[in-house]
């Protein structure tokens, strides 16, 4: 019997490698494919972008210590990292709350959609920059104003999805809600929401790919410390390594933002799309 | 005669489309007692579900009434529970939820938690349902969804009781096995009950009274059979049963011969 169990663990375990091996290796074989065809091209002498082992000598220390402070400009890049998600989760979070209540509001009502769906149209196709200095003078503040590009960035396809799962949710489960007289705060809480939340998600999940889209270049223009100003700054004073260290960063958090709703939305939506 | 329970006076319906007005229903009446199961039998597209969302008070009446225990219905109501042929539990809830759902929203003034508790797991014990409590829909089968739907439907305690072709989607054994569930309910509850079926055997076995529908558009009521058999029936005693011989006869001699089905109709 004992045979039995540690062969079955065996497989678990050969399983798991395989699959480590599947999803971790390639990527890895590319990305050395990557670094090499850059390092053949940009460590020719007279080359204008620094090769890869220029970047880790000369900004080598970036990547290895993302969390040091030595005063108000002199912060590692994680603390940087830091700031930016934080106005984007500001902004975001606004954005998601008013956006699915729009979004509800279009889904469910006719007039509203007739009125305010054109609108929505135009509006979200407004690039997030251009609403930039109509914050800045409304504001009078960098902080509120790039907290207000990311809410305006992102409401777009929340609004959009929302009201798309809402008008989706089949006719039965509305007949329920009217046979057990949900009144329209239950129907909310009850209905709406679970049976719109794989769309509510899908609207998360793009908008806070946009989000973060929009906070590098709404820093680049007002300042503070946030990784987008970081990245400016560098330009300024030449310094190349520094740029490429960052956005490899920036890079990385957007995808784990994005992999992290898509992860609360499968949570929260677990069982909600079979029949 | 006394007074009727239900009563669908007058009844028609018409659609509107594009300026083109489509009679579905035309001038249906039709008295049901407290405690009769009354199935209604008609082919496909013939109207026969539109009648049980107008008692639902899902769609209105264009003309007529219909009142139940002399009061007119306008509106959907748990004391109307339907069980929807496609079952309609919310995927989102266990089966525990989707009728704790039903029986907070109906009785959470009247009981207190624990005896909502109660009566939710005593409606899923009438349907042999208790066992699968914690699992979601999805996970259950498709007569087993059907089970829960009308144990969320019971637990309403409704006047009446609306049943979509409940079984329609199922497979014969299956089928079986829910109409003698739900003979058995109705024998224990004395439920008033009102059926849409396509199938003959189904609404002999089960109803009172067989309600045959003429075929659209303006379907009318054909025929009204009344199914004297003593309850309870025993499904394999009736197969030779004289009375259960001619009513089925009947209700197919209506369907096929007087009124079979036209297609595209």
């Amino acid at each position: 019997m004992w045979r039995g169990t540690v062969s079955a663990a065996w497989s678990t375990i050969t399983t798991l490698t395989r699959r480590f091996l599947e999803t971790v290796v390639p990527p890895l074989v590319m990305l050395a494919l990557i670094l090499f065809v850059w390092q053949i091209l940009c460590g020719r002498p007279g080359a204008t972008l620094p090769a890869p082992s220029v970047v880790w000598a000369e900004a080598g220390d970036l990547v290895m210590q993302p969390f040091f402070d030595n005063g108000p400009q002199d912060i590692g890049l994680g603390w940087r990292v830091l700031v930016s998600i934080e106005r984007v989760l500001y902004g975001f979070g606004l954005a998601s709350i008013v956006g699915i209540l729009l979004g509800a509001l279009v889904g469910q009502s006719v007039y509203a959609m007739r009125g305010l769906d054109p609108i929505f149209q135009v509006l979200r196709t407004v690039p997030p920059l251009a609403w930039l200095p109509l914050a800045l003078a409304a504001f009078r503040d960098s902080n509120p104003s790039a907290i207000f590009v990311i809410f305006i960035t992102s409401i777009w396809p929340i609004i959009i999805n929302t009201a798309a799962g809402i008008r989706n949710i089949p006719q039965d489960y509305r007949n329920v809600a009217s046979v057990l007289r949900l009144n329209p705060l239950e129907f909310f809480v009850r209905i709406m929401v679970p049976a719109a939340a794989p769309y509510i998600f899908t609207g998360l999940r793009i908008g806070i790919g946009l989000a973060w889209l929009a906070i590098v270049a709404a820093e680049m223009l007002t300042g503070g410390v946030g990784i987008g100003f970081f990245i400016w700054d560098a330009w300024n004073s030449s310094r190349l390594p520094d740029i490429i260290v960052a956005l490899a960063y920036i890079g990385l958090t957007g995808f784990v933002l994005d992999r992290l709703v898509g992860m609360i939305g499968s949570i929260v939506t677990h069982g909600t799309t079979a029949s | 005669m006394q007074r009727p329970y239900l009563k669908v006076d007058h009844v028609s319906k018409s659609f509107s489309r594009g300026g083109k007005t489509t009679e579905v229903l035309s001038d249906i009446q039709l008295s049901i007692a407290r405690g009769e199961f009354v199935a209604i039998i008609g082919h496909s597209g013939c109207g026969k579900s539109t009648l049980l969302n107008l008692v639902a008070g899902l769609t209105p009446v264009t003309t007529g009434g219909i009142l139940l225990e002399e009061r007119e219905v306008a509106s959907p109501g748990p004391d109307r529970a339907i069980v929807f042929q496609n079952h309609s539990l919310l995927p989102w809830l266990t089966v525990y939820a989707n009728v704790r759902l039903a029986v907070d929203k109906v009785h959470g003034k009247k009981k207190s938690r624990r005896e909502r508790h109660r009566w939710t797991m005593h409606n899923l014990e009438l349907v042999q349902m208790a066992h699968a409590k914690d699992k979601r829909p999805a996970e259950i089968s498709g007569g087993m969804k059907q089970r829960v739907g009308l144990a969320r439907a019971l637990a309403m305690e409704p006047k009446v009781l609306l049943l979509d072709e409940p079984f329609g989607a199922l497979d014969a054994l299956t089928r079986a096995h829910l109409q003698d569930s739900v003979m058995r309910i109705h024998a224990s509850l004395g439920n008033t009950v009102i059926m849409i079926t396509h199938d003959v055997d189904e609404a002999v076995l089960l109803s009172d009274r067989i309600v045959m529908m003429t075929n659209g558009p303006a379907a009318r009521i054909g025929e009204v059979l009344d199914v004297s058999l003593p309850r309870p029936r025993e499904r394999l005693e009736l197969a030779a049963d004289p009375v259960y011989v001619h009513a089925r006869e009947e209700v197919l001699r209506f369907l096929y011969e007087r009124h079979h089905f036209v297609e595209a109709a």
